[in-house]
């Protein structure tokens, strides 16, 4: 197979980027996404070009570190996988491939294709845990935790904090990733207790970090690579507000 | 010089011996905790688990990682489960047994007082991470679930759906971030260790890249600890993340940490076969599969010559054609025999011929039996996700057609040495998890490496780390305005020169690819004299053309993706051969190291315990100088061995 | 709590959702009155004078302004601040999401026509009525007739004489539809009350309400223009 591969191409955080065109042949259809692109790579170190920076590890769709906004969507146009485990089969042959970087404010690019996500990580920091200390814990069937409780729960705690959701939302909202790690909690017993603390702090960071307002239109859930469900934000602003009306 | 080793296993009944150990090292106070600092690479289980453990006890803790977030290290990909000995199904399980099947699993080239240790501490980890808010899988009445993994004939595998090791991850990642906030923990993600700085003898401290800007930093402490995994890649496909690599262990070794049993390699047996030349990693299925996965091979040559046509689809070969090798070969278990036996089988098919896929290297991994007896909808929900993910990769659905697999590599047994304390040869240089050695023995059992990261970070390293440090109490910060960090920071840099100033014509990817193939034709699943040898002059060779014809593009100063491999590669470069050195001294066959000249009659590994009951355990040299290899006997007091047996 | 309805994000949208909601149940309330029209002239006027310069009535205009006011300043401060969030560089290629509403992405542009038509209407009848009122007139000129200001049902008729009139209304009640539809059942995830099991209902519940809505309204302009011209009812 062949494409025409549009790539955006920024040297660091302050350079001004801009699209650069490739083209790329015999792709087998057996090719992963990002095998395509370290194909291309390897052509361009070749030719003595820089290779295009992108973000990549566990190339199982598990570790979250991949990302890339292809042909208008985050992951690409397959739904419910990531990046790598997109397969060039996807596309037709001579297709123009369009890769574009998570857009948000809150996500600056670092190169190329890279970004940094670092703003999700502070998120979590701010109260994305249950705070026991290593060994002062109960026996694990000490509270029995309902089967249809523990497999939502597990829903939630599917995310990959790959940042699809704030880089396909209109409004650059974090609200899935932040509702995704609220709502896993607060079906556990275990997270229950410090529930009011945890949505109020880590709403309070996202809002601080510069993500926007979530106005429900469902396309971070269309476009997660976890398909988890817009009803885990339904329960953040449950929590949420059930907290601070207690305030 | 060689090593004087000394494993300081305390002395005492089994299982006795921790709680013995526990007692008799010291304890540091929390005021002098304060004053000590405590550097952590890596933040997979082992890493997170240990930095958030030791945050808590009021160390300063800084913790490094490659990736952007500490929550992407490659524990995160495990699928199956992790085992504990909480006999929650009242099969008789027991502390003893999973400490037994463990030690046999390891075909006895494990130590059996860490494997004990690692059994009794198995039960706490759960019992942790439910409180952490693990969503773990549960049984309608509330309590948890578990499952079978291969190696044990009781279920004692706790799970998250096919995400166990992401879920655990994040359980550990949870808690680093609770002393991230809390200020004990420092966390440097897009970091990447290049050296280790040892000073009077002892760790002092760290040289590491700031993967964004290029920047060369130092990081002075009063211990180091190495959580940075296994070294799979050195065969460039594996079931490894990309950024997977053995550089942070490597350098240790560089700088006279002790390197244990290199050659013990895991070839995982459920694996997506390789599809072409442009492939960059292998994609396991999880082991879980075998749970309700029955493998085979057509018993006719001439169904095997339909199939690779495409004349013939694997459903309409009848069962009286088909050969369920493992069955047939191995009653009591069945598809359920360990790893390292799996994969041989399936390797022993494909050489006589049977190989179902056009490389001949495949064999038939089938839910037929389990659909008929479950039903599609509890296969459905036992293993969605990874049939999901199969057909993605290979447009095949596994529910109506059964799944191809073939062996890949996967885990790393060996690693660096490491005594009781889980210290290395090196005082104040501690490491955990697969990137030591201690635990596995030649062949790792599913559902224990997530067990034996989170044993060692949680509950081993922050008591044994303490023994060491209350020696340090009155030692001052660590300065790294010193000429041991000055020579590491120089060194550092200079290699770095050099990789720029090479622009040779080969990439590093084309290097490393041929590094993987002589990795996986001599060193891989079945092993020569002749051609370890052979692998041995080949990557010395590779090696001189690596550093005479090596392209890397761009420079030292901005995010450089190439420069981070070539500096992996060079590492990897010197770990072939030693892996390969290795393997050449181990005249036997154990667990997932197979020397074809040391086999039964019926194809089992043949060990040797009379010459070979020890751990090897290397010394650096020199690039161009043979390692110096000294040996750990592994004392069996407890146990006899006997050569395994998954029959009868 | 003091100001998390302004400083936090979920709080904004809360009362996005609480002034929409109030919002709703005042246009149901003035789509059932309209039907009135519909069925009796004496009946609806009457509406008209109990709603007309009374101190409740006023009460109620007052607020209902502020809900108004409320719920457009928020929109406008919320897309401020979005727009602000996605940052300086936009993708060169955008398309599509399946499963997500074209309205959910519009609910400005759509706001903004419903903002449009609702200047129109005021026009065409509150100007003419409660504010007439106000103002102490009894009667007002409207298309070159004397019109009592309290007859509604007249005004109504020589507004939907015109054919212009009544397309204006169509387009209205068309952007009032998608705003409502995504409207209805957002207020509801706005404020926690959905889940997997009450999306289905509560799109139903959005579509069917807003369908209603549309309806009642768009049936009174219809009938009236046919009216006009003489034809039948």
């Amino acid at each position: 197979m062949n494409f025409t591969l549009k790539i955006w191409r920024q040297k660091d955080a302050k350079a001004k980027g801009g699209f650069k065109e490739y083209q790329i042949s015999n792709i087998s259809p057996d090719t992963s996404f990002l095998e395509m692109l370290d194909i291309l790579n390897n052509e361009l170190i070749q030719k003595g070009e820089e290779p295009v920076a992108f973000d990549h590890d566990c190339r199982e769709g598990i570790c979250g570190m991949c990302s890339l906004h292809i042909n208008g969507h985050a992951h690409g146009p397959s739904q419910a996988v990531t990046t790598c485990q997109m397969y060039m089969r996807k596309f037709k042959d001579g297709d123009t491939i369009t890769i574009e970087p998570w857009r948000s404010a809150a996500f600056p690019v670092i190169r190329d294709l890279v970004v940094n996500r670092g703003a999700y990580d502070e998120i979590l920091q701010a109260g994305g845990f249950v705070s026991v200390r290593t060994n002062s814990v109960p026996d694990g069937n000490a509270i029995p935790i309902p089967k249809a409780d523990a497999d939502e729960s597990m829903d939630a705690a599917a995310c990959i904090g790959c940042g699809a959701c704030a880089a396909t939302c209109k409004n650059g909202s974090a609200m899935l990733f932040v509702a995704a790690r609220v709502s896993s909690l607060a079906k556990l017993p275990q997270g229950r207790v410090e529930g009011a603390r945890r949505a109020k702090a880590m709403v309070a960071k996202m809002d601080e970090l510069g993500f926007g307002n979530c106005t429900n239109t469902g396309a971070c859930e269309a476009e997660c690579p976890k398909a988890i469900s817009i009803s885990h934000i339904a329960r953040l602003n449950r929590e949420f507000l059930a907290a601070k009306l207690k305030d | 010089m060689a090593f004087k080793l000394d494993s300081k296993i305390p002395a005492g009944e089994l299982a006795q011996k921790w709680s013995n150990h526990k007692a008799a090292i010291k304890v540091v106070s929390p005021a002098n905790k304060r004053k000590l600092d405590i550097i952590v690479v890596g933040t997979g289980l082992g890493g997170a688990s240990a930095a958030a453990s030791l945050g808590e006890l009021g160390y300063n803790v800084k913790i490094f990682c490659i990736q952007d977030s500490p929550r992407r290290a490659h524990s995160i990909a495990a699928q199956g489960g992790i085992n504990a000995a909480k006999n929650y199904r009242n099969d008789n399980d027991s502390v003893y047994r999973l400490f037994y099947d463990t030690i046999k699993g390891g075909d006895y080239r494990a130590r059996e007082a860490n494997v004990y240790r690692l059994a009794e501490v198995s039960n706490l980890i759960i019992d942790q991470c439910v409180a952490q808010g693990v969503p773990f899988a549960r049984e309608y009445g509330g309590l948890l679930d578990n499952r079978s993994f291969g190696g044990a004939q009781v279920s004692r595998t706790f799970y998250a759906r096919g995400q166990t090791g992401q879920q655990l991850l994040l359980g550990a990642y949870s808690v680093l971030n609770k002393e991230i906030a809390a200020g004990s923990v420092k966390s440097y993600p897009r970091h990447e260790m290049l050296d280790i700085v040892i000073e009077d003898g002892e760790a002092k401290g760290i040289i590491a890249r700031n993967l964004v800007t290029g920047e060369i930093e130092r990081h002075g402490a009063h211990a180091v600890v190495i959580a940075t995994g296994g070294y799979g890649n050195v065969f460039f496909l594996s079931t490894n993340a990309m950024g997977s690599n053995g550089s942070a262990a490597f350098q240790c070794y560089r700088k006279g940490a002790g390197f244990a049993n290199p050659c013990f390699t895991q070839i995982h047996p459920t694996c997506i076969p390789v599809h072409g030349t442009q492939q960059s990693k292998l994609t396991l299925m999880s082991e879980s599969l075998r749970n309700d996965g029955r493998i085979w091979v057509p018993k006719k040559i001439e169904d095997v010559e339909a199939l690779r046509k495409g004349t013939l689809k694997p459903s309409q070969i009848a069962e009286e054609d088909r050969d369920y090798y493992l069955e047939r070969r191995y009653p009591a278990f069945g598809n359920l025999v360990p790893r390292d036996v799996a994969s041989r089988a399936a390797k022993e098919r494909c050489d006589a011929g049977f190989g179902v896929n056009e490389t001949g290297l495949a064999v038939f991994l089938d839910f037929k039996t389990a659909i008929e007896r479950l039903g599609k909808d509890i296969i459905k929900q036992r293993y969605g996700n990874l049939f999901d993910m199969y057909e993605e990769i290979t447009d095949v659905n596994p529910y109506n057609e059964p799944m191809m697999i073939f062996p890949a590599v996967h885990y790393t047994m060996g690693g660096i040495w490491v005594d009781y304390n889980l210290m290395t040869t090196i005082p104040g240089l501690y490491a955990i998890g697969e990137a030591n050695f201690s635990d596995h023995g030649a062949n790792r059992l599913g559902a224990s490496a997530l067990m034996q990261g989170l044993a060692d970070g949680y509950f081993v390293l922050p008591y044994t780390i303490g023994d060491y440090l209350s020696k340090k109490i009155q030692a001052p910060k660590v300065s790294t305005d010193t000429p041991a960090f000055d020579e590491a920071e120089k060194a550092v840099k200079a290699k770095i020169e050099k990789l720029l100033s090479i622009k040779g014509s080969q990439t590093v990817d084309d290097l490393h690819k041929r590094l993987g193939h002589i990795m996986w034709e001599y060193v891989g699943m079945a092993r020569t004299k002749e051609g370890l040898e052979k692998a041995i002059v080949e990557i010395q060779k590779l090696r001189k053309e690596f550093w005479a014809d090596v392209k890397v593009p761009g420079g030292n100063d901005e995010f450089n993706v190439e420069l981070e491999k070539a500096l992996r590669l060079v590492d990897f470069l010197e770990l072939g051969e030693l892996m390969a050195r290795d393997a050449l001294l181990r005249e036997e066959s154990c667990g997932g190291h197979f020397r074809t000249e040391h086999q039964t009659e019926e194809g089992e590994a043949k060990r040797d315990d009379d010459k070979f009951a020890f751990a090897a355990v290397w010394e650096y040299k020199g690039e161009d100088e043979a390692p110096e290899m000294t040996k750990e006997v592994l004392d069996y007091e407890f146990i006899h061995r006997a050569q395994r047996n998954y029959k009868d | 709590m003091g100001t998390f309805l302004t400083n936090t994000s979920i709080g904004r949208k809360v009362v996005m959702s609480v002034s929409g909601a109030f919002l709703v149940l005042f246009i149901t309330f003035h789509m059932a009155m309209n039907l009135a029209a519909l069925v009796s002239a004496d009946a609806y006027n009457m509406i008209c004078e109990f709603l007309g310069a009374n101190w409740y009535a006023l009460v109620a205009t007052v607020i209902l302004a502020l809900g108004v006011l409320v719920h457009f300043a928020y929109a406008f401060i919320l897309t401020f601040q979005n727009r602000k969030a996605r940052g300086n560089v936009r993708y060169a290629v955008t398309s599509g999401h399946k499963g997500v509403d074209w309205a959910s992405q519009n609910m400005l542009v759509l706001g903004i026509i419903v903002i449009g038509g609702l200047a129109v209407h005021l026009i065409h009848f509150w100007s003419k009525m409660q504010l007439q009122e106000l103002m102490g007139n009894h009667e007002i000129l409207v298309a070159g007739q004397e019109v009592a200001v309290t007859n509604g049902y007249k005004m109504i008729e020589i507004t939907f004489s015109s054919i212009w009139n009544v397309l204006i209304y169509v387009v209205w009640l068309a952007a009032l539809w998608f705003h409502l539809s995504h409207g209805i059942w957002s207020m509801f995830q706005s404020l926690g009350w959905a889940n997997q099991t009450w999306y289905p209902r509560l799109k139903c519940l959005a579509t069917a309400w807003t369908t209603l809505i549309v309806l009642g309204f768009m049936a009174v302009a219809v009938v009236f223009y046919i009216r006009s011209l003489g034809v039948c009812c």
